[in-house]
């Protein structure tokens, strides 16, 4: 692990949180029991209408899954983060999130008058508390990341979710080109088959991290992501809002 | 892959019109409504988002209608799920036999990574929608309801290992897909100007839309 940790905390599962990352800082994510999801959504601070673009991202690099190598883009072109190391192999960014009906019809009614902390927050409510803290609302949700979670889809393009994609101490790190607004919840993905809410927790790290060399991994993994890495540097320099 | 016909006569629609790629096509289509994408020449793809009129908070969800019908492609019979989990609208008939909502829309910012930093000036998708919300005020729309679209007439399949591929369109000229309007929505779509990949084959073409009022 390269780079200093800053700060160290468990998220419980079921819960939210939201903060700015500078560039190059790292989150680095840890399923601390195995089975966590972690929903997710990106902004540019000083243009709130910049988003995670989950279509650009993957078409960008011709690829479905999330994993290591991969950028992370926003809808003007830019990288926010770069996906540096990942225990896991397989991350969905095309499942959403959990409503509050998905999670009554699985796992019974969210409710903080009997459950206190532990009501069966849902994610989509979870994503609408925090955008509300940056005046932002429905009009901004966007298809989210669900890291730690893997869809695979056949041949007629059916979804399969699978049961064990990560394990007790599997970790993803994401380090953060640009000034970036995180969205987070540990509320369960949404095709989760489990009997019970899943209450699924994770290690967050925030650390200072190197910024990207010229030989980085996630920069060469496509000569898209160079190209990307160039927006960003142009966006740095004033020229690319 | 179904594939149906529709039963509706072109003669009897009650709005034709042809929208040339690189434009854009804004209006309501009322609730019980049905609603025609045709693919006059073949191997375009029609960018298209949908919003409740009542409220365009409300919009097409692709994450939404991906999870409530377990597939990534769109055909003959999937409901098309707001991100209030309502059916906006439900294909009732379709010629191609399968759409993609994968893939997004171009956008001259995304050009400049998928293709090259010198494609910043060209013509795409996101500039028409771009240009409908500033042009088409009365629609209550703004670059913050711009979201992940429907490709109509596009093949992106998924393979084993996680990949994404632009595979050969299934649509040729004179095939549509055909969807039946369970409230009353904004559709917008951008007729994409592509020209940097074969979506449609390196040749933009005009599609035409249809409207039958019930």
């Amino acid at each position: 692990m390269t780079g200093s940790v800053l700060y160290s905390t468990d998220i419980a599962g079921g819960k939210h949180w939201s903060f700015t990352m500078k560039a190059n800082t790292a989150l680095r994510l840890t399923d601390i029991s195995g089975g966590a999801s972690v929903g997710m959504l990106f902004y540019n601070p000083a243009n709130l209408l910049e988003r995670y673009n989950a279509p650009d991202t993957l078409k960008c690099q011709h690829t479905f899954k999330l994993t290591r190598g991969n950028c992370l883009y926003s809808d003007m072109g830019r990288i926010f983060c770069s996906v540096t190391e990942d225990s896991v192999g397989w991350h969905d960014s095309v499942s959403g999130t959990s409503t509050k009906s998905i999670v009554e019809r699985k796992w019974g009614a969210r409710d903080y008058q009997s459950d206190r902390n532990d009501w069966k927050q849902n994610g989509r409510d979870a994503f609408l508390v925090e955008l509300a803290k940056y005046g932002l609302g429905k009009r901004d949700l966007a298809a989210n990341v669900n890291w730690f979670t893997k869809i695979a889809v056949g041949d007629d393009g059916a979804l399969e979710y699978i049961t064990g994609n990560s394990k007790p101490e599997d970790y993803v790190e994401i380090r953060f080109e640009m000034e970036t607004l995180v969205i987070l919840h540990t509320c369960p993905h949404p095709l989760d088959p489990a009997k019970d809410y899943p209450w699924k927790g994770v290690r967050a790290d925030l650390k200072e991290v190197p910024p990207a060399t010229d030989t980085d991994e996630c920069r060469l993994s496509r000569p898209e992501n160079g190209r990307g890495f160039i927006n960003n540097r142009l966006y740095h320099l004033g020229c690319g809002c | 892959m179904k594939t149906k016909a529709s039963a509706l006569s072109p003669d009897k629609a009650s709005t034709r019109k042809t929208v040339l790629a690189g434009d854009y096509w804004i209006d309501v289509v009322k609730k019980g409504q049905t609603f025609r994408i045709l693919d006059l020449e073949g191997n375009q793809a029609a960018d298209t988002l949908f919003f409740s009129a009542m409220d365009p908070a409300e919009r097409y969800s692709a994450t939404d209608t991906i999870r409530e019908q377990g597939n990534v492609f769109l055909g003959l019979g999937t409901k098309l799920m707001s991100s209030e989990g309502n059916v906006m609208l439900e294909i009732t008939a379709d010629t191609v036999g399968r759409h993609d909502t994968l893939g997004g829309a171009c956008a001259s910012e995304s050009n400049t990574v998928r293709y090259d930093l010198e494609k910043r000036t060209m013509h795409a998708c996101r500039d028409s929608w771009m240009l409908a919300v500033a042009e088409r005020p009365e629609f209550g729309l703004t670059k913050r309801d711009i979201t992940h679209n429907i490709n109509f007439f596009m093949n992106v399949p998924v393979t084993a290992d996680g990949g994404l591929s632009f595979a050969d369109g299934l649509s040729a000229p004179g095939k549509y897909v055909e969807m039946r309007a369970e409230m009353d929505v904004i559709v917008l779509i951008s007729n994409c100007p592509q020209l940097n990949n074969p979506c449609n084959a390196y040749n933009p073409t005009p599609v035409e839309i249809l409207i039958w009022d019930r």
